[in-house]
């Protein structure tokens, strides 16, 4: 089963290879990873997307809570949670009836165009994966030049959050 | 106080108490040695490799519970001490050891003896730190202490690049360390506790399946109380040997791939099993889907993560050990409900009757070929049961963990979750040193004893009189029994052709070597091995080449399913 965790740690270097080192050796799986500094510097805040049984699951939360840099752990998918994640797309743009096609495209899908050549669009996509796949699928690949995704973050509903 | 960093930890040391400090110089670390050298608080011991400083670091802790401590240099020096510190790691032993690295500004530029020392060691180390500004030097050391020797203990390594060491800051000794990180849980929890009590009790069939986690939290004499008040058989596994007493009619012994009978027959067919510090490795369980197929399982463990990783438990309970055990006691002695003494009466029987097949039995003549168990039986009893002992990985290790009766905690060092061979000898420097008066035996092969025999030097050097027991089979015997069994007696690549004269290699290290190769002289050369008080002796015991381990449940098997003699 797929399942989402929030990791905060301390934002030291190497906390991140520890995370991952961890799951290598371990043999778990890594669907994606995001890590930045949270709006306390001396944090890091991570989320994960693994994938295994419940018990597989279990040991993953407990072996993260087992590393010394990591403050707290939460299983997102345990709680009602909203999920997020960002898409950066260059396509091929050239002749106006097909620039025209790929800016509607864009539009019904609610991706912004943030850079433009006359030969090419770059549009940003915000939502959850499925979302994203579908906008990938709808453009094409003969069209799609480059594109970068940047993992899933998550954050639960609700007054409910993870802080020190 | 202004100090430079190599004097800080020099001054750090010893305001910690550290008693020896197990180490190698080279480049990375001259600033340190200096510092090391203008004082004389932290004795230092130089071994002959860097391997066997943390071997002899880790003999160190676990003979005391006090952490062991070690200095290398960079580069080759912390990769000789990784075996050492996987070794601790797999065995949850507290050391610290700090590892020179070039200076700051040259990381990453692939300078001399430079190596990636904390990616290396973060597999295989409960922490490491890498220390970049000199004001934090003091409270990264005292942090590497404090991890490790709290909540599941393990090595801590520091890494202390050169330019750091030369820094000068302000010291003041850091007594007290919190972290927002790290709180290690060491209470358990009180509702679980009432309802593994109520499981134990109504118990028909139960048995404590102890291991290291009694040793390292010194939870033995509330072990023994529980045990006692519960009339409840007790196994070990190899790391907890001694935990509870051998000699006691309550004990079955060790449990698992060379168990014994008793012991791996009543695992299987009891009802409740309480597995107090142990892990559930594989050389313990055998295969999982036939391990305590009927037990409800209680499980005590300050680490949560060990907790149903390899078979899942009905109570958990997080907790250090001796906590745990002692309030079990405490709602026992409180407790007006009864044991069904029938049912444990019967089950007594039972296991009586497996321990009848005297499952450990073998054929000494009284004259002639040696057999290795003979010499253990003959250690034991020579050493009337007070020595530490020390082991290699192999035959001669199970021979030690089953003929050697440990009726005390900390007695018996060995490699367990890691599988060191060479571990032994300088593991027994370690204890040695920290028991100077006490008679300390050292298991070996033929094989292991050559990965670490530059430590005869070491020995000499600090006046160790370690008693090394040799039991030569010519064989790497473990994996000679392996190929016997499983491979139809294809040996490859396990007979040690070429050895050299132990005795001469002994006596030109400035030691005594004795040859034993008649079963009539074995007694005689332990008595006199002993008398010698201040001598390190090696004792050379040409043993049954082709001798095996019994009991054995092969790979793949269950508990059940054991080979006997």
């Amino acid at each position: 089963m797929r399942h989402i965790i929030s990791i905060l740690m301390e934002n030291e270097a190497g906390a991140l290879s520890r995370v991952a080192g961890l799951f290598s050796a371990r043999g778990y799986n890594i669907e994606s990873l995001t890590v930045a500094p949270t709006e306390d510097l001396s944090l890091s805040r991570m989320t994960l997307v693994t994938r295994g049984s419940d018990q597989i699951v279990e040991q993953i939360l407990k072996q993260l809570n087992k590393l010394i840099d990591v403050v707290k752990v939460l299983d997102l998918g345990d709680t009602p949670h909203v999920e997020r994640e960002m898409l950066l797309v260059k396509i091929e743009a050239k002749g106006a009836d097909n620039r025209d096609e790929l800016k509607r495209l864009a539009d019904i899908f609610r991706a912004r165009i943030i850079d433009v050549t006359d030969t090419t669009y770059t549009c940003e996509l915000t939502g959850a994966g499925h979302k994203l796949d579908a906008f990938i699928q709808a453009l094409g690949s003969a069209t799609i030049l480059e594109t970068v995704r940047s993992g899933v973050s998550g954050i639960s509903r609700g007054p409910k959050s993870l802080h020190l | 106080m202004e100090l430079t960093g190599a004097e800080i930890v020099a001054r750090f040391l010893a305001d910690e108490d550290v008693e020896y400090l197990f180490g190698y110089p080279g480049g990375a670390v001259l600033h340190i040695y200096d510092a090391l050298y203008q004082q004389d608080k932290v004795k230092h011991i130089l071994t002959r490799h860097e391997q066997a400083a943390t071997h002899a670091a880790d003999g160190y802790a676990r003979s005391t519970g006090r952490p062991g401590v070690v200095l290398v240099t960079s580069g080759p020096g912390a990769t000789n001490a990784v075996t050492g510190i996987a070794t601790a790691y797999m065995d949850s032993i507290p050391m610290v050891v700090i590892t020179g690295q070039v200076p700051s500004p040259m990381i990453g530029n692939d300078a001399f003896q430079e190596v990636d020392t904390v990616g290396i060691t973060r597999p295989c180390s409960k922490h490491n730190f890498l220390v970049r500004d000199i004001a934090e030097l003091a409270e990264t050391l005292k942090k590497a202490f404090y991890i490790a020797t709290t909540g599941r203990p393990g090595p801590v390594v520091v890494d202390i690049p050169k330019d750091i060491t030369a820094m000068k800051c302000n010291y003041v000794y850091p007594k007290q360390i919190s972290m927002r990180s790290y709180n290690p849980v060491s209470k358990g929890h009180t509702g679980q506790m009432k309802r593994a009590a109520t499981m134990m009790l109504k118990a028909k069939r139960p048995i404590l399946y102890t291991g290291g986690g009694v040793v390292l939290d010194n939870a033995s004499k509330s072990l023994i109380a529980l045990a006692k008040q519960l009339n409840i058989p007790v196994t070990n596994t190899s790391m907890g040997l001694g935990g509870y007493p051998a000699t006691d009619r309550q004990c079955l012994g060790m449990l698992g791939m060379h168990g014994t009978y008793e012991a791996n027959m009543a695992i299987s067919h009891c009802d409740v099993m309480i597995a107090v510090g142990a892990r559930f490795d594989d050389r313990v369980t055998g295969n999982i889907e036939k391990f305590a197929p009927k037990a409800k399982i209680i499980h005590i463990d300050i680490d949560p993560a060990s907790i149903s990783k390899n078979v899942s438990v009905d109570i958990p309970i997080v907790g250090g050990v001796n906590q745990v055990l002692t309030a079990l006691l405490k709602l026992f002695k409180a407790d007006e409900r009864e044991q069904d003494g029938e049912a444990i009466g019967k089950w007594w029987e039972q296991i009586e009757k497996w321990r009848s097949k005297d499952c450990l039995k073998y054929k000494q003549t009284k004259t002639g070929a040696i057999k290795p168990q003979f010499v253990l039986d003959t250690l034991y009893k020579v050493t009337k049961g007070n020595a530490f002992v020390t082991s290699d990985v192999g035959q001669h290790q199970m021979w030690a963990a089953q003929f050697y009766k440990f009726d005390k905690p900390r007695r018996w060092i060995n490699s367990g979750g890691l599988g060191t061979m060479g571990f032994g000898l300088p593991a027994a420097m370690g204890v040695q040193l920290a028991h100077p008066k006490a008679q300390v035996a050292c298991i070996a092969g033929d094989g292991g004893v050559q990965m670490n025999i530059q430590e005869l030097s070491t020995c000499l050097q600090y006046q160790l009189p370690i008693k090394l027991i040799c039991l030569n089979n010519g064989y790497l015997g473990m994996v000679r029994q392996w190929q016997e069994f499983f491979y139809e007696g294809r040996y490859s690549q396990v007979h040690v052709e070429a050895q050299p004269d132990f005795v001469k290699l002994a006596e030109s290290y400035g030691h005594v070597g004795i040859q034993v190769t008649n079963s009539a002289d074995v007694e005689s050369a332990l008595i006199e091995a002993f008398k010698q008080k201040d001598r390190f002796v090696f004792l050379n015991f040409i043993t049954d080449p082709e001798e095996n381990v019994y009991p054995m449940v092969p790979a793949g098997a269950g508990l059940e399913e054991m080979l006997l003699l």
